[in-house]
């Protein structure tokens, strides 16, 4: 039963495209489906983000280790969600035209700060497979602690592009306040030790 | 209320096909006195003036008052009540006057104005509205000469709209102009669009509309217009001084502090239609570049 765990994880993480096909196969994202389809995927980013920082805690509280085998999955799962965010910025929205997007990445920190989130991901992409991890042994977790600071880039950079309503990116914040704050507590709890 | 009898609704469909009509009669002479120009970039000033549908105009919104989602004002705004409604016109005048909905409608013929507006957030509409230009309706007043400026205010009413009860905005909303901005014929007191009514959410009974500036600068339901000495501070410029100014005109070389206003996506489009290049004054610069000359619109945002 538990080695269908992983499989049925991967399909439900699938649930943001299934989402999105359905909007556009049925014409159903509104006026400015653009807007929305970067929306949708800026969203599920964080929502990724904060699942994968969730498995550590959840390992704590429940102790059990089951969690920890779809951390990484999750953790790639953002990795494609953002990447197709900033694609859809660059190629749907700005049809790959550099130049104002170059202009924009460098002018306007909520689009930096998410640029170098993205950015940041990249390595831990790569350095996700088991062979990477025994090729890095100590220095794997200290590059994955790099989750830490991209949570915290993706939360401002919604903080940030927001008008005057703060309520959805506040919430990402706080969750995103008490799962780091759960490590802190986990590190002292082991320093202790 | 503004009465229309039956017959001068026109069906969206009909008011289409009337405009592509009158528009492949104007395409053919211009194409003709143009074919000797090379490079005129014809398919995107048609797209351009393509008018928005009814549907995206009137469930497409951005009215605070009723809620901050764009979905929001069509769905909280349609048991509003704009009946019995008053506006008055005060402040550094001669005499303020009191003016009901149903007088300025017998006072004032609306007529078809077909305007872009562009939204600061960077998408753009084309709405025929109907309307009049305020500067006839400010002719009604004697403003004394301390007036340089011209106040609206929204109506404040968290009974019937939701979005007042929270503080996202300093309510009532707040708008400005300068008395000559206020004066210019393209200035324009909306009573409806698309030969309707105007609906609710797009701020019946009565809203002003100034196509050159950013759509935040057009307040919705008016009850008072106010003559000042001073440049009042509009609603927006209180959330955000760095962000909103003043003046607010259109201006692709400007950008908010927060994104680029190089470009606009056009609603109703679709998925794959690219940003079309945002115009200066939203391409109403032969009209209104004049009132800005000598001015630095950099600072003056």
């Amino acid at each position: 039963m538990r080695r269908y765990y992983k499989t049925l994880v991967f399909f439900l993480s699938l649930w943001p495209l299934y989402v999105i096909s359905y909007q556009i196969i049925f014409n159903q994202l509104g006026p400015e489906p653009v807007d929305r389809i970067i929306n949708h995927f800026g969203e599920w980013t964080l929502i990724f983000i904060l699942l994968t920082l969730s498995m550590t805690p959840l390992k704590k509280i429940t102790k059990s280790v089951e969690w920890i085998k779809f951390r990484r999955m999750l953790g790639l799962f953002t990795f494609f969600y953002a990447s197709i965010h900033m694609l859809s910025y660059v190629g749907l929205d700005y049809r790959f035209d550099f130049e104002p997007l170059i202009n924009d990445v460098l002018k306007k920190k909520f689009i930096f700060i998410g640029f170098s989130a993205w950015l940041l991901l990249i390595p831990l992409a790569i350095t996700s497979s088991e062979r990477m991890v025994r090729l890095l042994k100590q220095n794997w977790k200290k590059i994955h602690r790099l989750i830490y600071i991209i949570g915290i880039f993706g939360v401002l950079h919604y903080i940030w592009l927001s008008k005057t309503i703060f309520f959805k990116p506040l919430i990402f914040l706080i969750l995103l306040i008490i799962l780091l704050l759960f490590r802190i507590k986990i590190t002292k709890s082991v320093s202790k030790i | 209320m503004i009465k229309f009898k039956n017959s001068e609704i026109t069906p969206e469909n009909i008011y289409k096909k009337r405009r592509s009509f009158i528009k492949s009669i104007g395409l053919s002479a211009s194409t003709l006195a143009m074919s000797a120009i090379p490079f005129v970039n014809k398919s995107l000033a048609s797209e351009r003036d393509k008018l928005t549908s009814y549907k995206d105009i009137t469930t497409y919104n951005n009215y605070y008052e009723f809620g901050t989602s764009k979905s929001d004002p069509h769905k909280n705004s349609q048991i509003f009540k704009t009946t019995p409604w008053d506006i008055t016109i005060e402040g550094e005048v001669e005499k303020p006057i009191k003016l009901s909905i149903e007088e300025i409608s017998e006072m004032f013929i609306s007529e078809e104005r077909i305007y872009r507006l562009r939204c600061v957030e960077g998408w753009s509409m084309v709405i025929p509205w109907m309307g009049f230009s305020l500067s006839k309706l400010l002719s009604k007043v004697n403003p004394t000469n301390k007036a340089k400026f011209v106040e609206f205010e929204s109506v404040y009413d968290p009974a019937q709209m939701k979005g007042q009860r929270y503080p996202v905005l300093n309510w009532p909303y707040n708008e400005g102009l300068r008395i000559d901005e206020a004066m210019h014929p393209l200035t324009t007191v909306v009573t409806g669009l698309y030969g309707k009514k105007l609906p609710n959410q797009n701020g019946a009974p009565l809203r002003i509309f100034i196509p050159w500036k950013y759509g935040f600068k057009s307040a919705k339901a008016i009850v008072k217009i106010k003559f000042v000495e001073n440049m009042p501070t509009s609603s927006w410029m209180w959330a955000s001084p760095r962000e909103y100014g003043f003046y607010s005109n259109v201006n692709p070389n400007v950008d908010h502090p927060r994104w680029s206003q190089a470009t606009e996506r056009i609603i109703g489009e679709g998925v794959w239609a690219p940003r079309v290049k945002t115009l200066m004054f939203n391409g109403y610069g032969d009209e209104v570049a004049s009132l800005y000359s000598g001015m630095d619109l950099k600072k003056n945002y």
